[in-house]
């Protein structure tokens, strides 16, 4: 009984274990090994530990690489913005009707991704009807776009980004007890300094959970910039899946892809320094 | 949310209730058109007539007639069933490997646990273009056929860490005494699980499925990366962007928005039902 109990853990975990550990880590690992290869689709590859496809990767597409932490950036702050008080009003005042305004938070979830881009594309085409009826009233002029341009595409990014933002802030908000809030309250704290002082630091946990969720979704995004960009709005995503899908060039991809790994790993990890790596799965 | 501090504490609970009645929730239903604009776009354009069998971006009338021929076009149907299929699979399959990998990391401290748990979330955090493009090199290395079978193995994969967050959650929560108890009364420790644990966990478990198929139908990046020339029903949309999209793309997107809505409000009632 006593072997049986202390091997139980290891035959429930064992079999989901060595699942991730073959699809997961090891791929991860596999992606470095192409980098350092050399050769093409008809002849093969072979690992030759050339490193100047990273130096090449770095001169070629820093363009890109710069542009999609900045468009990350931005996304995440405006997701961040348009979320919070959101959040903060269904939490705080949205009563009885709480899980149907979740619900609408949620919405989005229902709808394939590549749909809502799509219909995101027909919302800001030059003829579609936001654009086309204020061409028609004459309060745009009529060369205006949207489409092609970084707007769009940042549109399109905070869109996909915002339940993933609104759904941890919530559960952060809903968690604060509203004793202390009363306390701040009942000590003369004006409202906006026990906004200050009490909510917001006790939703920051929700916040980063959040920010992690959303950065890290958009810097590895395509299909936003592939649907709604244009030839100025490449993404560091764009390459690596033009590279591995149309040029077939794996070593090329590999660099870029475990580049953007290190990359996000940076981020990953100075987010779970600072706040402890299960914290993102209690919001996730 | 930037207000000068207002130096009248008498007054502060009046002051204080004034944005939550006006500002913000017309702030909310701004964000939350915002949200659902695309929606009602998807909905009104699988309405629209297309003389072409192509979208176009101007309204040209109402017609159903891409509901009555929503299976007409053959690859579609294919892409649809092939995401269907690949959704119930993966989702069966992550649940026979998560769920009992959710016990042991809720009940039990073993080694190896941070190693798992740091995987679970590194799988989460990922971007799914790395998660992709590594998989597809390790395809490539192994010389493996590009697939169905890829498909599934790479949505299993990302389905796995989910179902582990979601059945976990609810594990953790739940008290040991009372399998303890079961096991007082004489129930032989697989009893006890199969007639206490399991119904206990099973909110846990029906949450962790509809997440999981939803992750899959929806999955356009990491599919895109281990599909070959496979099409599940985002890629074949992604596609036709070139091309000029049919109609019947918003008319499935619309009935799946509508199942899943009608899924989520029936679980949620049901939840809130047995927990009473």
């Amino acid at each position: 009984m006593g072997l049986r109990q202390r091997l139980t853990p290891y035959l429930l975990g064992m079999p989901g274990g060595v699942y991730l550990a073959v699809f997961f880590v090891v791929p991860l690992f596999a992606v470095l090994s192409v980098s350092l290869q050399t050769g093409n689709p008809d002849t093969g590859f072979t690992l030759t530990w050339h490193w100047h496809e990273y130096v090449t990767a770095i001169q070629r597409y820093h363009t890109q690489f710069v542009r999609s932490f900045e468009y990350a950036a931005i996304s995440t702050v405006l997701a961040l913005v348009l979320a919070y008080p959101m959040a903060y009003w269904i939490a705080f005042h949205g009563g009885r009707h709480k899980s149907t305004y979740l619900l609408l938070v949620l919405l989005p979830f229902f709808v394939s991704f590549v749909i809502r881009t799509l219909a995101w594309e027909f919302i800001l085409s030059d003829e579609g009807f936001v654009l086309g009826t204020l061409k028609d009233w004459h309060m745009l002029p009529q060369s205006t776009h949207v489409l092609s341009t970084r707007t769009a595409v940042l549109a399109g990014l905070t869109y996909s980004a915002l339940p993933f933002m609104v759904l941890p802030l919530y559960v952060a908000l809903e968690r604060i007890d509203r004793r202390l809030v009363r306390a701040a309250s009942d000590l003369y704290a004006p409202p906006a300094s026990s906004f200050a002082r009490v909510i917001l630091p006790l939703s920051a946990p929700g916040i980063f959970a959040g920010f992690l969720l959303v950065f890290v979704t958009n810097v590895g995004d395509y299909v936003n910039a592939a649907i709604l960009g244009g030839p100025g709005t490449t993404m560091i995503g764009n390459v690596i899946q033009t590279s591995y899908l149309q040029n077939f060039d794996y070593p090329m991809a590999s660099a870029l892809s475990s580049l953007l790994i290190a990359g996000t790993l940076v981020v990953i990890f100075l987010y779970a320094r600072a706040f402890g790596a299960s914290r993102i799965q209690e919001y996730a | 949310m930037v207000a000068d501090a207002a130096p009248a504490p008498v007054e502060a609970r009046v002051v204080r209730v004034r944005p939550a009645r006006y500002l913000l929730p017309i702030y909310t239903w701004l964000v939350l058109a915002y949200t659902i604009v695309p929606i009602a776009v998807m909905i009104a354009y699988g309405f629209n007539k297309a003389p072409s069998g192509r979208l176009t971006f101007s309204w040209l009338g109402f017609t159903t007639e891409w509901y009555r021929h929503v299976f007409d076009i053959a690859d579609l149907t294919n892409a649809l069933v092939n995401s269907l299929e690949l959704a119930l699979a993966s989702t069966a399959i992550s649940l026979v490997l998560g769920v009992p990998l959710a016990l042991a990391l809720a009940r039990h401290r073993f080694r190896g646990t941070t190693a798992v748990d740091s995987t679970i979330f590194v799988d989460i955090a990922a971007p799914s273009v790395v998660v992709g493009a590594s998989l597809l090199s390790f395809f490539i290395s192994l010389n493996v056929a590009r697939g169905l079978g890829t498909i599934l193995i790479a949505h299993v994969a990302f389905n796995i860490a989910f179902v582990v967050v979601v059945v976990r959650a609810r594990a953790v929560g739940l008290d040991p005494a009372i399998e303890k108890a079961a096991a007082d009364l004489g129930a032989a420790p697989f009893t006890a699980f199969r007639t206490v644990t399991l119904p206990l966990l099973m909110p846990g478990i029906v949450a962790a499925a509809l997440l999981a198929f939803a992750m899959s139908i929806d999955d356009f990046i990491i599919t895109q990366f281990v599909a070959g020339q496979t099409l599940t029903f985002p890629l074949w949309v992604y596609g036709a962007v070139k091309v000029g999209i049919p109609p019947q793309v918003f008319v499935m997107g619309t009935l799946i928005f509508a199942a899943g809505v009608v899924i989520a409000i029936a679980n949620s009632v049901f939840q809130r039902r047995t927990e009473l």
